[in-house]
């Protein structure tokens, strides 16, 4: 079909992403082909139809009301009139617990609720009825399933001589950071390894000295940094078994 | 909508994200099928950007970052789970859309002017297609944006895009055959 070339980027043409030259080209070709021409109209006249029918539903007056609320009444919200006040807390506050202290502080929190998150991951997985979309022991199933899903690639390690056997895995998110959820198995027990790209993720310094899961976050845990890949291991196996898992993953990726 | 002060403060927040309320959550209905769902994911991803929002990227487009909150809360809650396990996206590389015969929904849809008609089919898309074809043509949204948002390349927007509008013009078609 002559147009069919033409045809197979009349949406991006429609869409206004075409590079300018091919753009000026399409419109030469469109003003001159009655078949495209026609095929063109209808297509804009869908958009149209769509971008009408699809703004459908609109917030209650309550709902808009309450979130209005909410947000004005976070306590960050900084208001030029109690600006001095301000200033003078932070002074106050930096004079007795001093600089390092409240950076110190921060990283403890933040290293926690990188933790907690990591935790709150690996239950609410297990707690699903399906926990994994891709189901299969053999590694080489399971890695490429990941391909096109996250940015970035990693090797699952060889475990024939290993008491832990891969259930499968799915895609996670971490701090909004798309990453790999994988799950194994060892007498009975469920491990989570998570993997996302380091650059991506805003992880506290703490993490990167081995630091320890707060108490509450009552599964042993493991994590570490390598080939630019950030490496979770969680779940409520001994500790050792935490720790086989997480060394046949950094002998696997060295 | 791209950040460009040097340091967002919290005042800015309100002031950037309020804009964007109706829209997140005519969005959100349309994801979660529901008031009550859509009212929660709003609310939510309004907790997570304003706790974020001390260490949003400078230079990173508010608006697809705001939205991308809002679908990964969405794609890790309940609902999300179950309409994500209804789809393969195996075939994202298939061939190119061809032109069709006859009757074409768009025109079908010239002569009916029937919203509901697309509403509808729009409604019975898997939420992959779903999602990107609001944010292509709802939100206006340009294949950069949309690849910020859903965390996916270029390439696969024009994909992922083209089969949507196929399914969706597909669905239009079968139902103005049975009447």
């Amino acid at each position: 079909m002559v147009c069919e070339s033409w045809n197979t980027k009349l949406d991006i043409y429609l869409d206004g992403e075409l590079p300018t030259e091919e753009t000026r080209a399409f419109d030469v070709h469109v003003h001159n082909c009655p078949s495209c021409s026609a095929d063109a109209l209808t297509r804009v006249q869908m958009k149209r139809t769509i971008q009408v029918a699809g703004k459908r539903f609109t917030p209650s007056a309550e709902f808009r009301r309450r979130m209005h609320q909410r947000i004005a009444a976070k306590p960050q919200r900084r208001r030029f009139g109690f600006a001095w006040m301000t200033a003078t807390a932070v002074i106050a506050i930096l004079a007795v617990v001093g600089l390092t202290a409240a950076y110190n502080e921060r990283e403890r929190v933040r290293t926690e609720q990188v933790y907690s998150e990591v935790a709150d991951l690996h239950v609410a997985t297990l707690a699903s009825s399906t926990p994994v979309d891709v189901i299969s022991t053999d590694r080489h199933t399971v890695k490429p399933w990941f391909q096109g899903k996250i940015p970035f690639a990693f090797d699952l390690p060889e475990l024939r001589n290993s008491e832990f056997s891969l259930l499968g895995g799915r895609m996670t998110y971490l701090d909004q950071v798309p990453g790999a959820h994988l799950i194994y198995d060892v007498r009975k027990h469920h491990i989570s390894v998570f993997v996302f790209q380091e650059r991506s993720l805003r992880l506290p310094g703490r993490l990167n000295e081995n630091s320890s899961a707060p108490k509450y976050v009552s599964f042993n845990v493991e994590t570490w940094s390598q080939g630019g890949l950030r490496y979770f291991v969680i779940g409520d196996a001994s500790a050792a078994d935490i720790d086989s898992l997480a060394r046949l993953f950094k002998a696997d990726a060295s | 909508m791209y950040l460009t002060r040097l340091d967002p403060q919290p005042d800015s927040f309100e002031e950037l994200a309020m804009p964007l309320f109706d829209r997140l959550y005519n969005f959100a209905h349309w994801l979660t099928h529901n008031r009550e769902d859509a009212e929660d994911l709003v609310q939510e991803t309004y907790a997570k950007a304003l706790k974020g929002f001390s260490s949003f990227r400078l230079g990173t487009n508010f608006r697809a970052w705001m939205y991308r909150i809002l679908r990964n809360t969405f794609l890790t809650s309940r609902t999300g789970l179950k309409a994500t396990m209804t789809l393969s996206l195996d075939s994202e590389e298939d061939g190119p859309e061809l032109p069709v015969e006859g009757d074409t929904p768009e025109t079908i849809l010239m002569e009916r002017s029937n919203l509901q008609l697309v509403q509808s089919a729009i409604d019975d898309l898997p939420v992959y297609f779903r999602e990107i074809l609001l944010l292509c043509d709802v939100e206006e949204m340009s294949y950069q944006e949309i690849a910020e948002t859903l965390s996916i390349p270029i390439g696969t927007v024009m994909s992922r895009l083209s089969r949507a509008r196929k399914t969706l013009r597909d669905s239009l078609r079968l139902q103005f055959q049975k009447g």
